[in-house]
C-alpha cells in the first residue's frame, strides 16, 4: 500500500513572494488542513447512504423512457395507444406535449425533455410511461410503435462540415451555419510571424477519442406533484439550481411551486451537470397522474445521455527560439459535439483558452469549431474542454524540449507564466507552484536515478497543466452571489450550516463542517450540513468547473466570521463581568482574545479560563437574539478585454505536474503504467484526505482514458451511429489491477482570492496524466502516439512504422474496428527546423 | 434497471429429481449453477425460459477426488475452488491457471465448472440489451435472421469463451452426460459442435454432471501451460485463451502434445501437434508451433476488437502458454 502514501511536501518557494492569506484572517488554525474523515464517509461506508433510487413514496410509479432506435429520423406517427391501454399503465407522454427547448447554457437552448418531431441520435427518448412496476413500464414502453422515416445520418466533423445546408442534413436547428455549434477564432499577437521567426517549429495532428464519465450510480429521478400543487423533484444532480430553473421554464410552472431535492450522488463527474429527460419526465407524469413517479436509467441509458468528453482533432504548432523560449503557438480544432449544444459553446472556448498556462507564449492563435452530429450529445467531464488540447500541447513541449536538447522539466520552468501574472490571452494568475510541483514529482520519482538506468522498453515522461477554480462569471447572467450559505447555532452548542452546494462524492458537505470548526470551533460531530435542497437551502450554482470549494468556502467563512464575532463578543462581556475570569484577564481585553477551538471558549492567553461552547452560544443568544447568518461569495469581474475573454477567467487557478512510470509490450503492444506521481497546487489543503482522493481519482481517470476508454460508434452499415457496447463490460474502465500505483503529492501555494488559500483539486490532476503517459512511451521506446485510445493495434503500428526503413504506407494504425471515428495517421507528430 | 421477465425457480435435490424437471419441461427450462450467464443472458432477452431449474443445492456436483486413473470433478464445483484445490494444483496445474483467469473474484466464486464449459457462445452483436439489438436489428442467433459479424452470413459465428474449456481439452477429458436414460462418459470434443447459435451437443432433457481427467503414465514428464489475451487484468471475456499440454519423455523428447485455442469461433479450435512428436521442447520448436497456430486461426469481428491484431496475438499468446509450460521458453 506504499503506493497510495500520501506525503505532504514542502519546498522553498521558487522567486515570487506570495501574500498569506492565512495570516489575515485566522491564527488558530486548528481544523484547516487537518486530516479528518468525510463526514458522510461512516454512512457511506455502511451503506446506510439513501440515493435516489433508495427513496421510495407511497403510491409511486415506476417510468421507462421509449428510445429511438435511429440515429436521424423524422418521426412520422407515434401509436401509444397499445401502451395505454395495457394494464397497470397510469400515463403516457410524448414530446410533443413539453415542446419547450432549454439548454444548460441560455443562448443554446435547443433540446427538449423527448424529441419533438425529429430524432437526433441512436437512445435518445421519444416517449414515456408510468406505471405501477418497472416491469410493466419496460413492457408498456415497448408497445409504443414509433414510424421513423430515416434521415442521413451526420456521424464525423468531417462529414458535418459538407452538410447542414439542407433540412435533411441540418442535425440541429441551432446551428445558424451548417452543422456547426459554435465556431471560436482567438489570435493574439501575430503567431504566424512568431513561428516563422521561431528557431524551431513542432508540429502534430492529435486526436482525442471520446470518453465518458462512467460515474458508478445511474442517473436517477422521482417527480412528485401533491395535492397542494407543489411540485417536487428528487434527482441524483450535480446541479440542483439549474434544474430548478429549467423545470420551471419547460413545465411552465411557476418556479415558487418546485422544490429540487438532490440526495446523496454516487459519482458524477460533470455527467449530471445539466438538467436529463428523465427529471422532465417524471415531473409531467406525475402531474398527469397525480402520484410521485420514479424513473432510474439503466446503464445503456447513462450512456445516451452522455455528456462526456468531445472527441477533439487537433492540429497544433509551436515555435521557440533555440535557446528554449516559446514565440508562439497555433491550434486548430474540430470538436465533435453530438447532436445537442450541451456545455458546447463553452467547451469551444475552453479548448483554447486554458492552454496558456503554467507554461506560457508569447503570441497563440487558435480555432475551435463544435460540430452537430448524430450521436449522443457531449458535454462537460471531468477538466471540461481543456483536457483534449493539454494533451497535444504538452506533447509538443516534450518534442520542443529533445529538440532543443533541453529537459522536459527545464522547457517548462523557462517558460513559466510567474505568480500574479497575466497571460497571453488576458487571464489573470494568481500562484501558480509551476516548479514546486515539477519539483515534487522529480524527487519522489527518483527521476534522475532512473534515467541513468533506463532501458528500452521501459521510460519515463512528465506534463504539467493548471485549471481554474470556479468561474468568474455565472452561466446565467445575473448579479447575485455566486454562492451562498445560512448558519444557525443552537443552545446545545451544535452549529448547523445551510448549502445548496452540492456533494457528489468530492466532499462538499465535509469542506463546510470543516470552515464552520475553524471558525466556530465546534467539534466535527456537532455541526449539521444540510445541502442542496431548494426549499432548505440558499443558492449555490452546482458543482461544475471546480467551483464548489473556493466559493462556497467563502461564503461560509463569511457567514461563520459574522457569528464568531457575536459569540467571541458575548464571552468576553461575561468574562469582564465575573469575579474569577477577572483573575486571567487584563485591563485590555478583547473580544478577538476569545478564542473558540474544540467545543469550547478559551481565553488565548490562559486556556485555563474558558467555558463550554453550549454555554458561549447561549450567552450569544441571550445578547443578540437568534444566532443565524449568511454569507455569500460573488466574484470580481476580470479576465481578457475581448469577446470570450471572461469565458476560462478564474478567481485563481490551480497546478498540475504528472510524472509517469511506463513500460511498453513490443510483442502484444499493450502499456502498463507502473506508477503516477501526481503533484498538484491546491494552494490550501483543507482537509488533505479529501485533496488526496481528488488527486488519485482524477490521475486514475485519466489514465484510463490513455489505453483503455472510448465512446466507439459502430461500424454497422444497416445501422450507423450505434455505441457500441454501451456497458460497463464492453466500455472498459480499469479494475484495481488495471490501476497503476498513484502517489499524490499535495503542494501548497496559497492564493489570496481562496478561502485560507484554497484552490481546486477535482479536475486539474486529470489534465497532465494522459501527457505524461504519451511522454513516457516515447521515452520507452521512442514512439510519439498521437491518437487516443493508445491501443495495442496502434502501438504496434508505430513499432512497425519505426523499424521500417522507409515510410510505409501500411504503418497506418486501424481503429479497432472499421469505424467512422478517425483514426489517423499515427507518425502525426513530426519536427521540422527553420533555418 | 434491466429486469428480467417472470420466471419460475425449482430447487431439485439431486440429480434425479433435476432429469425429472429437465424431462418435464423440456426447452421450457435452462439450468442454472452459479447463474453468472444465465442470468445477465436473461436481463439481455438472450433466454427466455419458464423455469429456471437451480442444480446448485444438489449434494454431491461438489468434489474433487482421485478414482481409478482419474481425477473425477464435479460440475458443481466453483471456479474459485477448482483455482485453489490441490489435487488440481497436483495434477491438472494448468487448469487452476485457467480457471483462476475467468472473471473476476465475485463471479469466479459464483460459477462452476459445468457452467463454464456450458458457457453460451458469446458476440458483440448478441451480448447486448433488447433495446440495443433491436435498433441494430436482431441477428440470426436470437430474434432475427442477419450475421452482423460476417455480412450475408448464414452461420452464426458467435465465440466460446470458457477457459477452462481451452485446458480441458489439452488434458483429453471427459464429461458425464445424464438424462432421465441413464449416464455416459463421452469425450469432451464432442461436447461442442461449430455453430454458434446452438454450440453445444447436449439435450434440453440432459446435464453434464462431471468431468473426469486421465492421469499420464508415471514415466511421463507433463508441461501445461495456459494464457489469456484481454485488454484487462481482470472480468473480461478472453480474447483469445491458449492451453498447452507437452508430455515429454526421459530425453525431454515431445511424446505426445496437445494445443488449444478458443474464443475465436463456435468450437474451441484444437491445432494438431503431431508433427512435432519426438522434437525436443525448444525455442525453435515452440516458434513453430506458434507460427502453425497463427496459420490456423483466423479471428472475426465478433468481439470488440481489431481482428488483425488479435490474429497476430494468436502466435504471441500460443508461445506465452509454451512458455507458462516450461517456465523457460517465452
Amino acid at each position: 500500500m506504499t503506493a497510495f502514501m500520501p506525503k505532504n511536501v514542502n519546498f522553498l518557494a521558487h522567486g515570487t513572494t506570495v501574500p498569506n492569506p492565512l495570516e489575515q484572517n485566522q491564527d488558530t488554525n486548528h481544523s484547516i488542513g487537518t486530516r479528518a474523515r468525510k463526514v458522510d464517509g461512516a454512512a457511506k461506508a455502511t451503506g446506510q447512504t439513501l440515493y435516489a433510487d433508495d427513496i421510495s413514496l407511497p403510491g409511486m410509479l415506476h417510468c421507462k423512457i421509449k428510445r429511438s432506435t435511429r440515429a436521424h429520423a423524422r418521426i412520422v406517427a407515434i401509436n401509444t395507444a397499445p401502451a395505454e391501454t395495457m394494464e397497470g399503465v397510469y400515463a403516457v407522454m410524448v414530446g410533443d406535449e413539453l415542446p419547450t427547448k432549454y439548454g444548460i447554457i441560455p443562448w443554446t437552448k435547443d433540446e427538449t425533455p423527448l424529441a419533438v418531431g425529429r430524432v437526433r441520435h441512436v437512445g435518445e427518448g421519444v416517449a414515456a410511461v408510468a406505471a405501477v412496476d418497472e416491469e410493466t413500464a419496460i413492457r408498456a414502453a415497448r408497445a409504443i410503435e414509433v414510424t421513423y422515416e430515416d434521415l442521413p445520418p451526420i456521424l464525423s466533423c468531417e462529414e458535418a462540415k459538407k452538410t447542414g445546408d439542407t433540412p435533411e442534413t441540418k442535425v440541429n436547428d441551432k446551428a445558424k451555419v451548417g452543422n456547426i455549434t459554435k465556431r471560436v477564432d482567438l489570435a493574439f499577437g501575430d503567431t504566424a510571424q512568431a513561428i516563422a521567426d521561431s528557431d524551431v517549429v513542432v508540429e502534430g495532428n492529435f486526436y482525442f477519442c471520446g470518453t465518458t464519465h462512467a460515474a458508478i450510480e445511474p442517473h436517477c429521478a422521482i417527480g412528485h406533484m401533491d395535492p397542494r400543487g407543489m411540485l417536487t423533484v428528487i434527482s441524483a444532480t450535480q446541479v440542483p439550481h439549474y434544474l430548478h430553473r429549467d423545470l420551471a421554464w419547460v413545465l411552465k410552472l411557476p418556479a415558487n411551486r418546485i422544490r429540487v431535492i438532490q440526495p446523496a450522488v454516487g459519482g458524477a463527474f460533470g455527467g449530471k451537470s445539466e438538467p436529463f429527460d428523465l427529471e422532465f419526465v417524471v415531473a409531467y407524469l406525475s402531474m398527469k397522474c397525480g402520484r410521485p413517479v420514479k424513473c432510474l436509467y439503466e446503464r445503456e441509458e447513462v450512456f445516451y445521455a452522455h455528456r462526456g468528453r468531445h472527441p477533439m482533432d487537433m492540429k497544433m504548432e509551436l515555435g521557440a527560439t533555440s535557446d528554449g523560449r516559446l514565440k508562439g503557438l497555433r491550434s486548430e480544432i474540430d470538436i465533435d459535439g453530438g447532436a445537442y449544444a450541451s456545455f458546447g459553446l463553452i467547451t469551444a472556448y475552453y479548448a483554447g483558452q486554458l492552454l496558456t498556462g503554467p507554461v506560457g507564449y508569447e503570441n497563440y492563435h487558435f480555432t475551435a469549431t463544435r460540430y452537430y452530429t448524430n450521436k449522443p450529445p457531449c458535454g462537460p467531464k471531468r477538466g471540461h474542454g481543456s483536457v483534449q488540447p493539454r494533451f497535444g500541447f504538452e506533447i509538443l513541449l516534450d518534442m520542443m524540449a529533445e529538440k532543443l536538447g533541453l529537459d522536459p522539466f527545464e522547457i517548462r520552468r523557462k517558460n513559466f507564466v510567474g505568480n500574479f501574472q497575466e497571460t497571453v490571452n488576458g487571464q489573470q494568475m494568481g500562484t501558480l507552484g509551476l516548479n514546486k510541483v515539477l519539483d515534487a514529482v522529480k524527487v519522489a520519482s527518483d527521476w534522475d536515478g532512473r534515467k541513468a538506468t533506463k532501458q528500452r522498453g521501459r521510460g519515463m515522461g512528465v506534463a504539467t497543466s493548471m485549471y481554474i477554480s470556479g468561474t468568474n462569471y455565472p452561466i446565467y447572467p445575473n448579479q447575485m452571489p455566486q454562492s451562498s450559505v445560512q448558519v444557525q447555532l443552537d443552545r446545545s452548542g451544535r452549529a448547523t450550516i445551510f448549502s445548496g452546494a452540492s456533494d457528489i462524492g468530492q466532499g462538499s458537505d465535509s469542506v463546510l463542517a470543516t470552515i464552520v470548526c475553524e471558525e466556530l470551533g465546534t467539534e466535527l460531530g456537532d455541526v449539521k450540513v444540510v445541502s442542496s435542497d431548494t426549499d432548505l437551502t440558499p443558492v449555490d450554482l452546482g458543482a461544475y468547473s471546480s467551483r464548489v470549494t473556493l466559493m462556497m468556502g467563502h461564503a461560509a467563512q463569511e457567514a461563520c466570521r459574522n457569528l464568531r464575532k457575536k459569540v467571541q463578543e458575548a464571552v468576553a462581556e461575561c468574562w469582564r463581568d465575573d469575579e474569577e475570569a477577572q483573575k486571567f484577564i487584563e485591563p485590555g481585553f478583547k473580544p478577538k482574545d476569545v478564542l473558540l477551538a474544540g467545543g469550547k471558549a478559551f481565553f488565548r492567553y490562559n486556556t485555563e479560563l474558558q467555558m463550554p461552547l453550549a454555554k458561549a452560544f447561549q450567552l450569544a443568544e441571550a445578547a443578540h437574539g437568534t444566532l443565524g447568518a449568511t454569507g455569500g461569495y460573488r466574484t470580481q469581474m476580470r479576465g481578457g478585454d475581448y469577446r470570450g475573454g471572461t469565458i476560462g477567467s478564474s478567481p485563481a487557478y490551480s497546478c498540475t505536474a504528472h510524472l509517469a512510470d511506463v513500460s511498453v509490450d513490443e510483442e502484444t503492444g499493450q502499456i502498463t503504467i507502473h506508477k503516477i506521481w501526481c503533484a498538484h497546487d491546491c494552494g490550501k489543503a483543507l482537509n488533505p484526505v479529501l485533496v488526496e482522493g481528488q488527486i488519485e481519482g482524477s490521475t486514475y481517470m485519466g489514465a484510463a482514458e490513455v489505453a483503455l476508454e472510448e465512446m466507439h460508434y459502430g461500424p454497422n452499415p444497416v445501422r450507423q451511429g450505434m455505441l457500441v457496447g454501451p456497458s460497463l463490460l464492453d466500455y472498459r474502465i480499469p479494475t484495481t489491477l488495471d490501476t497503476p500505483a498513484i502517489e499524490a503529492l499535495i503542494v501548497e501555494e496559497p492564493d489570496p482570492n481562496g478561502p485560507y488559500g484554497a484552490k481546486e483539486a477535482g479536475e486539474g490532476p486529470l489534465h497532465s496524466s494522459i501527457p505524461a503517459v504519451a511522454n513516457a512511451i516515447y521515452d520507452a521506446v521512442g514512439i510519439r502516439l498521437t491518437q487516443l485510445p493508445f491501443s495495442p493495434n496502434k502501438v504496434l503500428a508505430a513499432l512497425r512504422a519505426q523499424r521500417a526503413p522507409t515510410p510505409n504506407p501500411d504503418a497506418q494504425p486501424a481503429s479497432p474496428l472499421p469505424s467512422t471515428a478517425a483514426a489517423g495517421a499515427n507518425d502525426a507528430a513530426s519536427t521540422k527546423f527553420v533555418s | 434497471m434491466l429486469r428480467m421477465q417472470p420466471f419460475e425457480t425449482r430447487f431439485p435435490k439431486s440429480v434425479q429429481e433435476a432429469l425429472t424437471d429437465l424431462a418435464e419441461l423440456g426447452p421450457k427450462a435452462k439450468i442454472c449453477a452459479g447463474g453468472t450467464d444465465v442470468i445477465p443472458n436473461m436481463k439481455h432477452g438472450l433466454h427466455e425460459p419458464d423455469v429456471l431449474v437451480h442444480i446448485g443445492r444438489i449434494a454431491g456436483l461438489s468434489d474433487v477426488a482421485h478414482t481409478g486413473d482419474f481425477l473425477e470433478i464435479g460440475a458443481g464445483v466453483t471456479l474459485h475452488e477448482l483455482a485453489n484445490h490441490p489435487l488440481v494444483h497436483e495434477h491438472a496445474p494448468g487448469l487452476a491457471v485457467a480457471a483462476d483467469a475467468v472473471a473476476g473474484p465475485q463471479l469466479r466464486r459464483m460459477g462452476t465448472l459445468g457452467g463454464n464449459l456450458c458457457l453460451d457462445t458469446r458476440c458483440l452483436y448478441y451480448n447486448q440489451t433488447y433495446f440495443w439489438r433491436e435498433a441494430l436489428g436482431f441477428c440470426l442467433k436470437k430474434d432475427g435472421s442477419v450475421c452482423h459479424v460476417v455480412q450475408g452470413g448464414k452461420k452464426c459465428v458467435a465465440a466460446t469463451s470458457n477457459d477452462t474449456a481451452t485446458m480441458l481439452l489439452c488434458l483429453n477429458a471427459e464429461v458425464k452426460i445424464e438424462n432421465q436414460q441413464g449416464a455416459r462418459w463421452m469425450p469432451l470434443p464432442q461436447l461442442y459442435k461449430a455453430d454458434g447459435a446452438d454450440n453445444l451437443t447436449l439435450l434440453p432433457t440432459e446435464m453434464l454432471t462431471r468431468v473426469r481427467i486421465p492421469k499420464p503414465d508415471d514415466a511421463i514428464k507433463r508441461k501445461e501451460g495456459f494464457a489469456k489475451l484481454r485488454h484487462r487484468k481482470s472480468i473480461d471475456y478472453p480474447m483469445l485463451s491458449v492451453g498447452v499440454r507437452f508430455d515429454l519423455g526421459a530425453d525431454d523428447e515431445i511424446i505426445d502434445a496437445a494445443l488449444v485455442v478458443n474464443a475465436l469461433a463456435a468450437k474451441p479450435r484444437e491445432i494438431k501437434l503431431a508433427p512435432f512428436a519426438g522434437r525436443r521442447l525448444d525455442l525453435k520448436t515452440a516458434q513453430e508451433i506458434a507460427e502453425l497456430a497463427q496459420k490456423r486461426c483466423r479471428p472475426l469481428t465478433n468481439i470488440c476488437d481489431d481482428p488483425d491484431w488479435r490474429k497476430e496475438m494468436v502466435s504471441v499468446f500460443v508461445k506465452k502458454a509454451i512458455g507458462n509450460a516450461t517456465g523457460a521458453v517465452a
